[in-house]
Formats: structure tokens, C-alpha cells, sequence
């Protein structure tokens, strides 16, 4: 269950930003998460609220904006969007894909009051 | 709950490391929760529209600004550190921050350490049984003749797989994770420093038996490999794609196994290039020692690669 420990690290994050930036509560945590990263959506809302129990973060909205996967085809030549890795070139059925985005995870912005 | 690992009880030790000593304290050193946040000179009263210096606000979204009795207001300093009475507003922050950040920094730091010490690293992934021990009781046997060689070996308990590491003569430090299920790359920069000097040499890190978590987090190695054996089913690269995703090699174990298994080599290899068109692939038998003097004409040619920059620069 690593999401637990990527929720540790945004925790981390926004605790750093509230010390540097002198903000005492965080309304919403917004982060990018791409289709092809290390983390799932669902996982990170379920652990998320755990972790921020108690910390400065605790009560916070989290925000997930899902980027999607893209990849380079070598047999096109072009950008095409999937959905996960080992899925086929939509276009040509070629497995020769080259991801170039969809690998993001990201704390994007903070509302903080 | 650890930050390091996301464990809720155990706590990860590296072997050498006292209970009391700075490993334990390490380990909890960057996860104090902050709560300063809490402290606050005076209330606020009101949060208009304001300007702190050099710094933009954003008011698109408004929100009814009541502090629910717990007592929490704003200190009203601004980020230059100047404190303006009474002033305050739900604001938006952008960051941009990569939520791993923190431990590619570490293994950034580990990846330079290990460049100056002219160190080949290899992180070993797979899942639990794929013959990963196995595989380096051998390799690390054969290989310790030619130059120094090291193992650090993550496992949530037990020293087993150092002490099998050992026993060839060669030095390995034992990292437990407790309850987490990846090694991070602090952990094993603090079991570096515990290990002895194998300057020119090789070192494997043979991470926590899981196809999933060890993905995420790079350790400072030149490259990861994926040991997978004939037992596990053609289509693991197809189930946990990300692990093979993120090997620049896997190596096919137990291969003296495949014909009682009716395994399918070329299937296997198929679905691993789907994931992941460039992985290399050898096949190994960890038993027989097939398959080793492949492995170690790919660490030689692994080993040039590396040390390619550091002979052109002394040779220019």
C-alpha cells in the first residue's frame, strides 16, 4: 500500500508550505495524478484522509485531476492517449509506444486561509 | 505512521543500528507532524481583499470564512515575514511540487555518492520467490573474484537473506521495513553508510519481494532488473505492468524448470515488450547457473556504459 506513503509525502509538502508560507489551515489539497503513475485515485482518497488526521492538513478536501497517458507510437509516428500500459497504439494496434506523459504526481496548488 | 515507509507500527532497521541509536531516531527525524500552524497571536477580524508584498492572490472562489469555534485564526504574516494585524483571506497557492520529490532528492544524492565511490548499483525487484537471494548467492559468489561486492537486502523481518548473503564472504547490510512494503532511497543511503568500502565494485540492492510499491521509488540505481521465474505465469508483465515498466532487464529464473511447466518463453517475452519495448531479457537458472555468464557480459557492458563519461573526461 505505497499510496500511504505518497499521502505521507503530500503531507510533508503542504506542512513545509504552511511553515514557509504562514498559513494555519488548508481548505483543499489539489494534485495532478497522471493515468500511467505509481498511484491510484481511489486508494489516495481513502488513504489520504487517515494521514492528514491530526496534522495541518486535517479536514482538507482533497482535489485529484487525472492526466491521461500519452504516448509516442513508433509505427504512427504520432501522440495517442491510453488508458494504461500494455494497451495497443489506438490507431495501429502497435505495441511499440513510448510514454511521453501520464506519469505525473503532483501537489498542484493549496487553498489555504 | 511513518513517513518514511507508510508503516503504522513496525519500524524500519538497518542492521548496526541500535534501537536508540540514530537509525531509529532517522527514521522518525522527518516526520514530526507540524503543528505550529496552531499557535496564533491574535484573532482576525476581517478578510478582505488585501496585497501582501510580491506576492499575487487569487479570489476566485469565496468562501464563508468561520472557524467552526475550534479556535484556529490567522497569524496574518505575509510571506516576507511581516505581520499585519487583522488581514487574512482564503487564498490559493500554487506549488507545483512532485510528491516524491523528497526521496528523488535522496537518490539523486545516493546516485552521486555512488559515482564518486565508482559503484555499478542494481536494484532488484520481483515478486516473493522469484529466486531473487538465490540468484545473488550465486552471482555475488562468482563475481567476487573479479572485484568488490556488496548487498543490501530489504525484507519486512529477519536477517535470513543476509546471513545467506553473507556466508559467501561477501558483506551485505539487512534493512527491515516493519510494516512497509518498499525500500525508499533513505533507508538504503543509511545502509550504504553502515556497509564497507567496495569502491570499483558492485552493488545489489535486493528490494522487499513485491510487484507493486518498489516501482515507485527510486533508490539512486543505475537501473532496476526484474527477476521473474517460469513458475509465476506469462502474463505477470501484463498484471503489474508498472514493475516492468520501470526494469531496464528481467531476468526469466528457473528456466532448468520450464520444460516440467510447459512455460511459454516467447509468450512471456512478448507481453513484457508490450509494457515495455526496450527491457532486455536473459534467461537464468539461479539452481544451474545457466544463463550467468550472459548476466555478467551484461554487467561489464553496464559497467563501461557508466564509467564511459569518467574515462573521456580523464582522457581528454
Amino acid at each position: 500500500m505505497h499510496e500511504m506513503a505518497i499521502c505521507e509525502g503530500i503531507i510533508e509538502i503542504v506542512a513545509d508550505e504552511a511553515r514557509r508560507r504562514s498559513f494555519s489551515r488548508i481548505r483543499t489539497v489539489c494534485l495532478e495524478i497522471g493515468a500511467l503513475s505509481h498511484a491510484a485515485p481511489e486508494a489516495m482518497r481513502f488513504c489520504f484522509e487517515a494521514v492528514a488526521a491530526r496534522t495541518i492538513a486535517d479536514g482538507a478536501v482533497l482535489e485529484i485531476k487525472e492526466l491521461p497517458g500519452i504516448a509516442w507510437c513508433m509505427a504512427c509516428s504520432r501522440s495517442v492517449e491510453i488508458a494504461q500500459r500494455g494497451e495497443p497504439c489506438p490507431c495501429c494496434g502497435s505495441y511499440q509506444l513510448h510514454v511521453t506523459a501520464g506519469e505525473e504526481m503532483r501537489v498542484k496548488e493549496l487553498e489555504v486561509d | 505512521m511513518c513517513t518514511v515507509c507508510g508503516c503504522s507500527e513496525g519500524r524500519p532497521s538497518a542492521e548496526g543500528a541500535g534501537a536508540q541509536d540514530g537509525q531509529a531516531q532517522g527514521h522518525h527525524r522527518d516526520h514530526a507532524h507540524d503543528r505550529h500552524g496552531h499557535h496564533h497571536d491574535h484573532e482576525h477580524g476581517g478578510h478582505g481583499a488585501h496585497y501582501h508584498q510580491g506576492h499575487h492572490h487569487h479570489h476566485a472562489r469565496s468562501y464563508d470564512h468561520v472557524h467552526d469555534g475550534d479556535g484556529l485564526t490567522n497569524s496574518g504574516l505575509d510571506p516576507a515575514g511581516l505581520k499585519i494585524t487583522g488581514m487574512s483571506s482564503d487564498r490559493i497557492i500554487r506549488i507545483e511540487r512532485d510528491i516524491l520529490g523528497k526521496n528523488d532528492a535522496i537518490a539523486a544524492d545516493n546516485r552521486a555518492r555512488f559515482l564518486v565511490d565508482d559503484l555499478l548499483v542494481f536494484n532488484l525487484v520481483s515478486s516473493p520467490g522469484a529466486g531473487k537471494t538465490s540468484l545473488l548467492v550465486r552471482a555475488v559468489s562468482e563475481l567476487k573474484e573479479s572485484c568488490p561486492v556488496g548487498v543490501i537486502e530489504g525484507d519486512q523481518q529477519t536477517s535470513n537473506d543476509a546471513d545467506r548473503i553473507r556466508a559467501t564472504g561477501v558483506p551485505a547490510i539487512q534493512i527491515n521495513t516493519g510494516k512497509g512494503c518498499h525500500l525508499d532511497a533513505a533507508m538504503v543511503g543509511e545502509a550504504y553508510r553502515r556497509l564497507p568500502p567496495i569502491k570499483g565494485g558492485i552493488l545489489f540492492i535486493e528490494n522487499v519481494g513485491n510487484l507493486v510499491c518498489p516501482a515507485a521509488f527510486d533508490l539512486g540505481e543505475a537501473c532496476k532488473i526484474v527477476v521473474f521465474s517460469t513458475t509465476e505465469g506469462e502474463d505477470k508483465p501484463l498484471k503489474y505492468p508498472d514493475m516492468f515498466a520501470a526494469s531496464a532487464l528481467m531476468l526469466i529464473n528457473k528456466i532448468d524448470l520450464a520444460p516440467v511447466l510447459d512455460f511459454d518463453l516467447a509468450q512471456t517475452i512478448e507481453y513484457a515488450r508490450r509494457v515495455n519495448p526496450k527491457i532486455e531479457v536473459l534467461t537464468v537458472s539461479a539452481r544451474t547457473g545457466e544463463g550467468f555468464a550472459a548476466f555478467y557480459a551484461l554487467i561489464r557492458k553496464q559497467a563501461a556504459h557508466q564509467r564511459r563519461p569518467a574515462v573521456e573526461a580523464a582522457t581528454r
